[in-house]
């Protein structure tokens, strides 16, 4: 092969001098759609400046890594998103997944506790402890975590509008146990624009959500200091159906908006920044989603310390934890969901994660089973033990292909940042539909391309089969509503009504004042007041959110 | 009679996936229904009244949080309380395991699209079985 | 089918008869002009208050709050809300439904959600319609909410008796509202949103421009209201407007001329689409229709010329479209 010139070469067109060959397709893209060349070279990234672009690891912008070390000083955390039913029945399986090498918890709740109502509200029906575990009071809590100290585990809760009083009960579970708040660790969700973007779990309007979000920082940063107080997420972006650019610009603008309320509530950058992390999708485009990791430590170290002047080199790194994608899982032969979970935790490591969920084969179709969360621990397991990646830091650096497509997906966050500040901010974005818009187009058009055939998905559009389903699932009790009720019932009877009635009274008034709501909530919890009465104390007072769909 | 198909869509219960209903809807209307979306967190009595009001021909339900077994039987039995239309086409879409489908059948639902259903399909069948 | 009835049931305010009937003459089904007649025999009092404005400046919203303060006020409330039908497919989304949920469980409140299904003739006839079978259920008054763009909606406006203009803060462009027309039909003007920056400025300029409209002594001259409809501020000194309106309407003998003028809108479109619909339809049988369309084609006669040819051939003679029994 001759030595060519450097000059560009169109996208997915033949590189000048070189005899066109037959390709299987008029064009390659990634799975965002993302057009991708037969091939990059070094003229591709000819502008790429290793020490100012990349950095060694755990150097500034870190895009090889936040850590020096990196895998070779500690593995990634291998945590299992995990709850359903009752508290003791989520409990027996944290014990479980702990017991065969889990190092974190991470607590799923079911759709009331998601949405602040309490087991025996009206809407709740159906719907207690089927995709998580019910928590209505302190009680319950105190059950979840019977038996596991909680200064020795890190614990992740996926948990959002409610989130301040989900966590003042972990921290009151601490305290009896003796654990101390400066010692205790984990994350909040607390992601309440991603909510209003994709995941719709909302409850109050944005405005109000955001100060309670602010408070939950100061709180933390003063209180519970190694607690992260935020999970500023992209992967319910993913899910509902974003591209990874999407994903990427929108979960990234989200965290500038958080910074934003942070310094307008008059706290210090770097009080609170080391104290946000992130949450990041890993769909089966390896490439792209190696890419989109790098692409976001660039841009958030150089935004914190450009333009936010955050000093502390702490505030610079993105930190993120990573779910394997469930919208990508299949319902179709169900078997094929390992394979595709082990490709996106590939990419969710060669991108630096620092910790992991694999889904479960059986996640198209319910709960996890036993049997089925097993071969997902196994798969990070394999990956860290066997497969040799984690030997070396950022294993891709360096790659044309690889730093070419991490620049391009910075370009395209950048041109969204850029839109999103001529709409008035993420907010006024909100409510003017933008990102829902955006995410529904490319949600509809993905729709389009594989009905077309231009996408394949394998055993769903290709390869298909006759098949019954072969795989045990896991039905959660149909009693587990009653006893859940029964128990909520129970704590009502047994606690002193008059402290609980004046704990809510107190919470309502520091809502509509503007002192930190925290201790306000925490009190309430102590009293054992449910978390459907701490959430109407705040709704009589912010209100409630309904979007305008569009589509 | 210019009379057009109109199909009701929502999501029943708490859950706030919709991208598999707003993608459904799009699909609906670019195939020349008109699509009543009633948005999310429906309660039964809501989405029955609308169902009444609205005078749709068919009423797709999108359920992802393992409620339908609950929510569908309801929302059924509230439109017939409403002196509903007999001949209304109710469609399922979701994560329904095969056996919740029998049950859901005999409460009175046409059919469960399940994941990685092409919404052609779901186009043909109501073209194939609604009274518009 | 049958209709009295079926009229009955209307007038006990049966809301399934009600959602029924107004697809049937959506559809012009068999037996729909017959309901139709009927209903409007025993109609013709509510109150019709139509809101128009731009997309996005909160109309559905708006109609939720005013049925809920019509409700308080003992009323019982009827909603038509109009989306657009896509031009590419002849599908639609009719998703106003979502920003009336407040109202919606009300027992006295019934919505009904519309597609606007192409042309601007059908949608007046299906509104005007509905807004019968609306009145004979019994429901006083009766809000018709529109797209505020495109000469379609503007007149399904004339069946109103109070017109509502929505602007909100932050549009851009004021003036291009005010440039199409919008102040010429406008009975209230609202400014929803009013909590956003701008809304002061906005209500200020509104009022001028209205100032400067030369008006006759004792004509209305609308009022300008400051509104945040999703937390209902204003909404009830908005309902007051509005049964202001009326009342001067009636007092000033307005409210005669409004019907007089909605009558003959009416008889026109009624007019045009049976007669178009007739004369259509027989050329169409004789086969004349394409003969016709293939002469202008072929630049051997203009439209105008064989359109009068059809209605001088086929006018004469015609009978009704639908016989009432059918």
């Amino acid at each position: 092969m001759k030595t060519r010139e450097s000059r560009a070469e169109p996208a997915g067109g033949t590189p000048a001098g070189q005899v066109a060959e037959c390709e299987r397709k008029a064009r390659f893209s990634t799975v965002s759609d993302l057009p991708i060349r037969r091939v990059y070279r070094p003229q591709d990234i000819a502008g790429l400046d290793y020490e100012r672009d990349l950095g060694d690891p755990g150097c500034f912008p870190f895009v090889r890594g936040v850590h020096e070390t990196m895998y070779r000083g500690r593995l990634w955390t291998m945590r299992e998103f995990a709850g359903f039913g009752t508290a003791e029945e989520s409990n027996a399986r944290y014990k479980y997944l702990l017991e065969h090498g889990q190092t974190g918890l991470s607590v799923a709740f079911d759709m009331p506790t998601i949405m602040g109502y309490d087991s025996d509200h009206p809407r709740a029906e159906g719907e207690v402890g089927k995709i998580g575990v019910a928590v209505d009071t302190l009680a319950d809590m105190e059950t979840l975590f019977s038996g596991i100290p909680l200064d020795q585990v890190t614990t992740s809760m996926t948990i959002n509008g409610p989130a301040a009083v989900l966590w003042a009960m972990y921290l009151v579970v601490a305290e009896k146990q003796g654990a101390s708040w400066q010692k205790i660790s984990g994350t909040i969700q607390n992601d309440i624009l991603k909510e209003y973007i994709a995941q719709k779990s909302y409850i109050f309007p944005p405005r109000p959500s955001m100060r309670i979000i602010t408070d939950i920082f100061a709180f933390g940063s003063k209180n519970v200091p190694r607690w992260n107080t935020i999970s500023i997420s992209g992967y319910h972006i993913r899910e509902a159906g974003s591209t990874a650019a999407q994903e990427l610009a929108f979960t990234l603008a989200d965290g500038m908006a958080y910074v934003e309320a942070g310094i307008a509530a008059g706290l210090d950058v770097d009080e609170f920044a080391p104290r946000l992390s992130f949450f990041f999708n890993a769909h089966n485009d390896l490439f792209e989603e190696v890419a989109k990791y790098r692409a976001a430590r660039r841009i958030w170290a150089r935004v914190m310390r450009e333009k936010y002047g955050a000093k502390n080199p702490r505030s610079w790194l993105l930190r993120f934890h990573t779910q394997t994608a469930g919208c990508s899982l299949t319902a179709q032969q169900p078997h094929n969901n390992i394979v595709r979970t082990a490709i996106q935790a590939l990419a969710a490591v060669l991108g630096g994660t620092q910790s992991l969920h694999t889904n479960s084969m059986d996640e198209a179709w319910a709960v996890p089973s036993e049997q089925a969360v097993t071969i997902a621990l196994r798969t990070q397991q394999i990956l860290a033990e066997e497969s040799g990646v984690a030997n070396t830091v950022d294993p891709l650096g360096g790659s044309y292909f690889v730093e070419a497509l991490t620049n391009e997906l910075e370009a395209q966050a950048q041109a969204y940042f850029k839109q999103i500040e001529a709409l008035g901010g993420v907010v006024a974005a909100i409510e003017q539909g933008f990102f829902q818009r955006e995410i529904a187009d490319s949600a509809y058009r993905y729709q389009l391309q594989i009905e077309r055939g231009e996408k394949v998905v394998v055993g769903v559009n290709r390869y298909r089969m006759e098949e019954e389903l072969s795989i045990p699932l896991l039905r959660v009790d149909p009693a587990v509503a009653e006893r859940q009720v029964a128990r909520l019932n129970r704590v009502r009877q047994e606690r002193d009504g008059a402290r609980v009635r004046a704990a809510l009274d107190r919470v309502s008034k520091a809502a509509e004042g503007t002192d930190n709501l925290m201790p306000f909530i925490l009190e309430a919890v102590r009293a054992y007041a449910s978390l459907g009465e701490i959430m109407d104390a705040l709704r009589r007072v912010f209100g409630e959110y309904r979007e305008r769909p569009v589509f | 009679m210019e009379g057009k198909i109109r199909v009701l869509v929502a999501k029943p219960g708490l859950d706030g996936h919709d991208r598999g209903a707003k993608v459904v809807a799009r699909a609906l209307r670019d195939a020349g229904f008109e699509v009543v979306y009633t948005g999310l967190h429906q309660t039964p009595d809501q989405i029955a009244e609308a169902v009444i009001q609205e005078d749709v021909d068919v009423v797709g339900l999108s359920i992802l949080s393992g409620a339908h077994n609950t929510l569908v039987p309801r929302v059924i039995e509230l439109v017939k309380k409403k002196g509903g239309r007999q001949d209304l086409l109710y469609l399922v879409g979701g994560i329904v395991p095969r056996e919740d489908v029998d049950y859901l059948r005999a409460a009175g639902v046409s059919e469960v699209f399940g994941p990685g259903t092409p919404t052609e399909d779901i186009v043909a069948y109501i073209r194939q079985h609604a009274k518009g | 089918m049958d209709v009295p009835s079926w009229v009955e049931r209307l007038a006990r305010g049966d809301k399934a008869a009600l959602a029924r009937a107004i697809t049937l003459v959506e559809n012009r089904a068999p037996g729909a002009r017959e309901l139709v007649r009927q209903a409007f025999l025993r109609g013709g009092s509510s109150l019709v208050v139509g809101l128009t404005g731009p997309p996005g400046v909160g109309k559905s919203t708006l109609a939720s709050g005013l049925a809920r303060a019509f409700l308080g006020r003992g009323r019982r409330v009827g909603v038509l809300a109009v989306d657009p039908t896509s031009p590419f497919s002849g599908g639609a989304i009719l998703g106003d439904r979502i920003r009336m949920q407040e109202a919606a469980g009300e027992p006295g409140v019934f919505i009904r959600s519309l597609a606007t299904r192409g042309h601007a003739g059908g949608l007046c006839r299906a509104i005007g319609d509905s807004i019968r079978l609306l009145e004979a259920a019994g429901f006083d008054p009766i809000l018709v909410e529109t797209v505020g763009a495109g000469q379609g909606e503007v007149e399904v406006m004339r069946y109103a008796d109070t017109v509502l203009v929505l602007l909100m803060p932050g549009l851009g462009d004021d003036i291009q509202a005010i440039k199409a027309g919008i102040l010429e039909i406008g009975d209230v003007f609202v400014v929803n949103k009013a909590d956003l920056p701008g809304a002061d400025r906005m209500v200020r300029t509104l009022e001028l421009l209205l100032e400067l409209k030369p008006l006759p002594p004792g004509t209305w001259r609308p009022p300008v209201l400051a509104v945040v409809a999703r937390d209902m501020v204003g909404v009830e000194e908005l309902t007051q407007a509005i049964l202001d309106h009326a009342g001067h309407l009636k007092g000033s003998g307005g409210w005669e001329a409004r019907r007089a003028a909605q009558a003959e809108a009416e008889l026109g479109d009624a007019l045009q689409e049976q007669l178009l619909g007739a004369v259509v339809g027989r050329a169409k049988e004789a086969g004349e229709w394409g003969r016709a369309a293939a002469r202008i084609r072929e630049r051997q006669s203009d439209p105008y010329t064989e359109a009068w040819a059809l209605v001088e051939r086929f006018g004469p003679g015609l009978s009704a479209p639908h016989a009432p029994e059918d």
